[in-house]
């Protein structure tokens, strides 16, 4: 009974501290640009401490209040927020193909680095390595190729391009997670199951596999942010329309003439994040007996 | 433990739930919905463009929307670009079929390489500008000297640099200038980067906090490179050299998209309005007036045009080829180092089009063109 009451009680304590912390977020906001002098502050030529004018930094109702009016003056324009909701859908959806894609090759790679020492010596290097290749480099690399790509009635589709960049950063936390997670049974576990005449297979499942899990949630919640890190920016270097990203970079366009206007895509894109981060660790909730192998890890 | 274990069930069918919902309301902007399966008889046309979706491209958005394509029996996906797309890389790579690039930037691939071409000049006139303050003293390109000037770089810088080294102005500070006027607004920049169809309307939808009005025109000072003589030549439509002298079908499709996209560029001349919501609706958040204003600047580039719409004036080509050479930037370094091999332009396509659309009565050079007045809302709405 204990236990079910704290079930019930921990969301609402973190969504009491979520809001807490966006109403902190919203009085420094508004706090230094209260206090702050319009023109920010310089020391010489550097700027250390940025302007405050309404064009830098509207007021957080400003915001606020452009998010219920139309995207343009069109009839029928559907709400700011509408649109941006729908850019988030779409972004979403890609990502989550990314995420799909990317936790797939994370794991295969990380069970591949468990099993054969060699592979993780030869392999462990370039997962690294695959991360500091810049994704503006990347990007148009991934269309050319994609574009290239012809296998019968199959035709690669913009989207792809986004999905494949996705996945490229969300395999990287869970190939490295999933490792670790993989080599954390203490060598008496492993030895009592090669003394039970279990093979790699069983070992795997009924050892590494569950002693993996507290490892490997992080880790799914990291790549679902990194998914959507990777899509929206693909989505601004493939020109991939229809997504929050290439929403922000259409907005930018008013940062001068409606400058509240450029950051409800941005604001899409943290939600989109969160709720990335969030549907992933309701996915992972049925793993969670296996979380107590944090206590003793 | 078997009601936490239903609980955890139960939040996981939540969390698919969602997904799948999230995922099907994104269902109804499917971003594949534009490669279509094309109809039979129909020649597939990948057009790449160099920037987002807006009334910059209105002319090829108006005869896709208007069925000149389709009565040309071509099947046309208009590609926009994002950051890091290039246009004539995409062509040069075969990704794409044609795509539009300014020629400075173009010529400087050709010298790396790309076996590109030239085959119709849409813009005859650049929209280029420098803009400053009224008050700020800058007035002409030697005023530039001892100034922070603002630049977007990546190749769209060289009709500046043409201009200061013309007026022999070297003593400037070129500053990164991002999408938006802020810097400039901010006073970090004195004179900005403006093309006359995106960002000097930009100005014009943000408000003056000095009137609490909008900025007006006599608020700013204007540098033209068309009047300065800097100018080079802006969008133009490039096709592949080697498929045009190997591919007899490629070079008849060239002819019909020619074609069809000066019908395009006419309707977007004659019925403006019309042309601007062909954007809106293909997929462009910009403001119903700032597209339409960009529909007006850009049809001012093209009309009345000397030769007919496309057709490629020598004089200029050689202007901006030679601008290619002499021009260095900051770093020293020049567009091009020797002259292109061969021309990288022809008229033979364009021409064939020309003559055949004056034939049907299309009018190619729109003599009697007169812009619209466009009043421009706050925010461009």
């Amino acid at each position: 009974m204990r236990r079910a009451g704290a079930a019930v009680a921990r969301p609402a304590r973190s969504v009491g501290l979520g809001l807490a912390a966006l109403a902190l977020v919203v009085a420094a906001w508004e706090g230094y640009k209260l206090l702050a002098p319009d023109d920010g502050w310089l020391v010489g030529e550097v700027r250390l401490l940025p302007r405050t004018s309404d064009l830098a930094m509207p007021h957080v109702s400003d915001m606020l209040a452009r998010l219920v009016e139309p995207v343009t003056g069109a009839a029928g324009a559907p709400a700011l927020w509408v649109a941006v909701v729908q850019a988030c859908a779409a972004s979403l959806r890609v990502a989550a193909v990314g995420w799909v894609l990317g936790v797939g090759v994370g794991l295969v790679l990380a069970v591949l680095m468990q099993r054969v020492r060699l592979a993780e010596r030869a392999a462990l290097p370039f997962v690294v390595l695959s991360q500091t290749v810049p994704l503006i480099a990347l990007a148009p690399l991934v269309k050319s190729w994609g574009s290239k790509l012809e296998l019968g009635a199959f035709e690669w589709q913009g989207w792809m391009s986004v999905a494949v960049i996705a996945s490229y950063l969300a395999f990287f936390p869970v190939a490295v997670g999933a490792l670790r997670g993989l080599q954390s049974p203490d060598a008496i576990h492993r030895e009592l199951l090669t003394s039970y005449g279990a093979g790699w297979w069983q070992a795997l499942v009924h050892l590494h596999l569950p002693a993996s899990v507290p490892y490997l949630l992080p880790a799914l919640r990291l790549a679902a942010a990194a998914a959507v890190v990777g899509t929206v920016v693909a989505e601004v270097s493939t020109g991939l329309p229809g997504g929050v990203g290439r929403m922000i970079l259409e907005l930018a366009n008013f940062a001068s003439s409606d400058p509240a206007k450029p950051w409800a895509p941005i604001f899409g894109a943290i939600a989109l994040g969160l709720v990335a981060s969030g549907v992933v660790a309701l996915l992972g909730a049925p793993l969670g007996r296996y979380r107590r192998a944090e206590v003793t890890a | 433990m078997r009601d936490t274990r239903r609980a955890r069930w139960a939040a996981t069918a939540l969390g698919l739930t969602a997904a799948l919902t999230l995922a099907g309301c994104a269902g109804d902007s499917e971003p594949e919905a534009g490669a279509s399966e094309s109809a039979s008889g129909m020649t597939p046309v990948k057009l790449q463009l160099q920037w987002l979706t807006q009334a910059q491209f209105s002319g090829y958005y108006a005869a896709l929307a208007e069925g000149f394509y389709a009565d040309e029996g071509l099947d046309v996906e208009i590609l926009p670009s994002g950051g890091d797309v290039v246009p004539q890389d995409a062509l040069a790579n075969g990704e794409v079929d044609y795509a539009v690039a300014w020629v400075p930037k173009v010529l400087g691939s050709i010298e790396q390489g790309a076996d590109i071409v030239d085959v119709a000049q849409i813009f005859e006139r650049s929209a280029t500008l420098q803009v400053a303050f009224a008050d700020s003293g800058i007035d002409s390109v030697e005023d530039l000297a001892g100034k922070k000037i603002g630049s977007w770089g990546y190749g769209n810088e060289w009709e500046l640099f043409a201009g200061l080294n013309k007026a022999g102005v070297t003593d400037v500070e070129i500053v990164q200038q991002a999408f938006d006027m802020n810097a400039f607004l901010a006073g970090d920049i004195d004179a900005a980067q403006a093309m006359t169809y995106n960002e000097y309307a930009q100005l014009l939808e943000a408000e003056n906090p000095e009137t609490g009005e909008l900025y007006q025109p006599e608020d700013f000072t204007v540098i033209d490179w068309n009047e300065e003589g800097t100018a080079m030549l802006q969008d133009a439509i490039w096709a592949d050299q080697g498929r045009l002298a190997d591919d007899e079908e490629y070079a008849e499709t060239t002819v019909k998209f020619l074609k069809a996209t000066i019908r395009g560029w006419a309707f977007a001349r004659d019925n403006p309005q019309e042309a601007a919501d062909h954007v809106t609706k293909a997929g462009s958040t910009l403001g119903t007036s700032h597209q339409l204003w960009m529909t007006n600047e850009v049809n001012k580039l093209i009309w009345p045009s000397t030769g007919g719409i496309g057709h490629i004036d020598e004089a200029a080509w050689d202007a901006t080829v030679e601008m290619s050479l002499q021009t260095s930037n900051e770093t020293g370094a020049t567009i091009i180092s020797e002259e292109p091999a061969e021309p990288a332009f022809t008229n033979e396509y364009v021409d064939r089009a020309l003559a055949e659309l004056e034939e049907e009565g299309v009018d190619v050079t729109g003599a009697d063109f007169e812009p619209v007045d466009v009043t421009l809302e706050p925010g461009g709405a």
